[in-house]
């Protein structure tokens, strides 16, 4: 499959800061890429890097199989949406959309038709001449996008674009940028802090931590199969338990933490008896029982009390303090209404199967 | 209570303290502003006809409208006025938009500071300073004569020229603060995503930037044109008997030939002068007055 962006080993640095740091990655034509990671960890830069605003120091960019190498932003097949979508101002939402093909030095009368048939085609029809101050939020995003996509960019990058709105229509957004990508077969390439944009609208994701990456991969594997503890804790909800490995079965580490709580888990790569380390669990993992006989017989088991009630609609969760050690676990309710009467205080069983639960050597990156 | 703070006794008695904080703009307005132009429109419709007898006349505009001199001068001061602000603005802008956006940090006060360096002098010594430099025996004609770029030193004083590097300069700042306020709320992912959408950096200027910047501009312009027009020390300094500067035309009037009545209806016209070059310049760019005002 063709590759509409390759970067190869591109490092940035900042005085004696690196940034990125040897970064590789490839885009495949016509899919919605993602990079995720916590603010600071070089996203933005590299994104930069890709737009032509920051020359990287070492290793190359390349569009459409083309090196970038000082190419300047007003000549690369790149377009932008800025995080607060920059749209300007002064200039009507027709302007804004026609601004590229008027740089381009097309003839009015064309400017004009591929206006009207873009906004058609993020439904906005007709607002071409409304100011910019008269559309919402949403209204806004699109014409951003618009502005773009009608120069027919080969690569669309998105730079954190639902930030600054509110929940509610972040979530709607959400679905219409997934749309609008399918609709368009543009590729994007969007960043993002926030691992529930990136899950849900990409093809893969690169999560992206003090300017490496930690794993690449479709929002699946990263959910499921964590390579390291980074991913791990970031993506999606987690309990995370550290300590010690007791003993090592095969590929089924035990670990007890300082406390004196035994767990297993299946180890991501070599781990030995004595190292320190990391264990991760998902609260959706966890089975919760009332009396530790309706617990899958698989599961190792353990007995606690129901610290507090997060109530959440379908994300509700129960925060339970192990009965010997304290130690603090979040559990995910099931959806069935079964524990909508538990009580605090109450004491609960819980369990959840080896397999299901991942172990990382601490301070390794697990690779 | 906080309910009876909207009833009648405590509307008038904020009506009271609204009245007393706006006093001293009042008084400043009314009799500094309003009565003295009053006085002046009067003393300028009227003629003598015998000691202390006066009556209703145009004798003054008329004067004015049959003796080229006065108009050539009015005209002159407009257009040198004009061209000043148009070098101002040239000038300011690259200044303000290093201030704005390039410098950071001390930097940036520091060059603040340079602007203001100059007012910290009274116009009088800074101009006598310009003096100092331009004349024949000054510093700079003696300097190229020992560069050998001219043979004798050369007159630098009383040259239109002069003028208008005098006026720029005092003007300076007046240009520089509106632009930097103005140029400061700019958000930089506009130009770049500009230029990210293919304009280079004229096209940005034209379309994004100055479109943008456009009441802190008029803002300056104004200020700085109507600093210009009323000038009277720097032409009249720089210039020499040639400046042919309008205030120096009231100046004459009022004070040299003791002519109350054609000095004040040059004010009046000056005044209307500026009026009408400010509204046509605002009308030409397609802004607002108060628009403008509310800006820096």
């Amino acid at each position: 499959m063709q590759q509409d962006l390759e970067v190869d080993r591109v490092t940035k640095r900042y005085g004696p800061i690196t940034v990125v740091d040897a970064l590789s990655l490839s885009v495949a034509h016509g899919s919605f890429f993602s990079i995720l990671g916590p603010s600071g960890c070089g996203k933005t830069t590299l994104l930069r890097m890709v737009a032509g605003f920051l020359a990287p120091d070492d290793g190359d960019v390349r569009i459409g199989g083309q090196s970038m190498r000082g190419v300047a932003p007003n000549r690369r097949p790149v377009n932008m949406v800025f995080q607060h979508l920059a749209l300007f101002p002064m200039m009507t939402v027709g302007e804004n959309v026609g601004y590229g093909l008027a740089r381009r030095g097309l003839a009015r009368g064309e400017i004009g038709s591929r206006v009207d048939a873009m906004l058609e085609r993020v439904g906005l029809p007709g607002a071409q001449d409304k100011r910019i101050d008269q559309l919402s939020g949403g209204q806004k995003q699109r014409v951003a996008i618009a502005r773009s996509l009608v120069l027919e960019p080969a690569l669309l990058l998105l730079d954190e674009p639902l930030g600054a709105l509110d929940l509610k229509l972040r979530e709607h957004m959400k679905i219409e940028l997934k749309q609008l990508q399918a609709d368009f077969g543009t590729t994007f390439v969007y960043i993002t802090h926030d691992q529930s944009e990136a899950l849900v609208l990409s093809d893969h994701v690169a999560v992206m931590n003090a300017g490496r990456f930690e794993q690449v991969g479709t929002p699946q594997e990263l959910y499921y199969r964590p390579r390291t503890p980074f991913v791990a804790g970031f993506v999606g909800a987690n309990n995370r338990l550290a300590g010690s490995a007791a003993r090592v079965d095969g590929d089924v580490v035990e670990l007890v933490t300082a406390d004196g709580l035994a767990v297993r888990a299946l180890a991501s790569g070599p781990i030995a008896v004595g190292d320190a380390v990391e264990a991760f669990v998902r609260p959706e993992v966890i089975d919760l029982a009332r009396n530790a006989g309706e617990l899958p017989p698989a599961a190792q088991r353990f007995s606690g009390r129901v610290g507090s009630l997060l109530f959440d609609g379908a994300n509700s969760a129960v925060l339970v303090r192990e009965e010997a050690t304290r130690a603090e676990i979040r559990i995910a309710l099931p959806q069935t209404g079964r524990f909508a009467d538990l009580r605090a205080d109450e004491t609960v069983a819980f369990g959840f199967a080896a397999q299901r639960a991942v172990c990382f050597r601490a301070g390794g990156n697990g690779r | 209570m906080a309910a009876r703070i909207a009833t009648a006794p405590g509307a008038s008695r904020s009506r009271l303290a609204l009245l007393l904080l706006l006093a001293p703009a009042l008084v400043w307005l009314v009799g500094l502003v309003v009565l003295p132009h009053l006085e002046l429109a009067v003393l300028s419709l009227r003629a003598r006809v015998a000691p202390r007898v006066y009556e209703l006349s145009l004798n003054q505009y008329r004067t004015f409208v049959d003796e080229p001199l006065y108009w050539h001068t009015f005209v002159r001061t407009a257009v040198i006025s004009i061209l000043a602000t148009a070098c101002t603005l040239a000038i300011a802008f690259p200044a303000a938009w290093y201030i704005a956006k390039i410098a950071r940090g001390r930097a940036r006060s520091v060059l603040f500071v340079l602007c203001l360096i100059p007012f910290w002098v009274s116009e009088t010594v800074r101009t006598l300073g310009w003096m100092i430099l331009l004349r024949e025996s000054g510093v700079l004609p003696r300097l190229l004569v020992d560069l050998g770029i001219t043979p004798a030193p050369v007159e630098m004083l009383y040259h239109d020229a002069t003028i208008l590097v005098g006026l720029v300069y005092t003007s300076m700042l007046f240009m520089v603060v509106p632009l930097v306020s103005a140029l400061e709320s700019l958000d930089d992912s506009l130009i770049e995503a500009a230029y990210d959408l293919g304009g280079n950096g004229w096209s940005i200027l034209r379309q994004i930037i100055v479109p943008h910047a456009a009441p802190g501009i008029a803002a300056g312009s104004i200020v700085v044109f109507m600093l210009t027009l009323g000038n009277y020390l720097t032409p009249t300094l720089l210039g020499g008997k040639n400046s042919l500067w309008f205030t120096e035309q009231i100046y004459t009037q009022f004070i040299t030939r003791f002519n109350w009545e054609q000095g004040a209806a040059f004010g009046f016209l000056l005044l209307v002068l500026s009026t009408a070059i400010v509204w046509a310049g605002l009308k030409l760019t397609g802004q607002h007055f108060g628009a403008v005002m509310r800006r820096p």
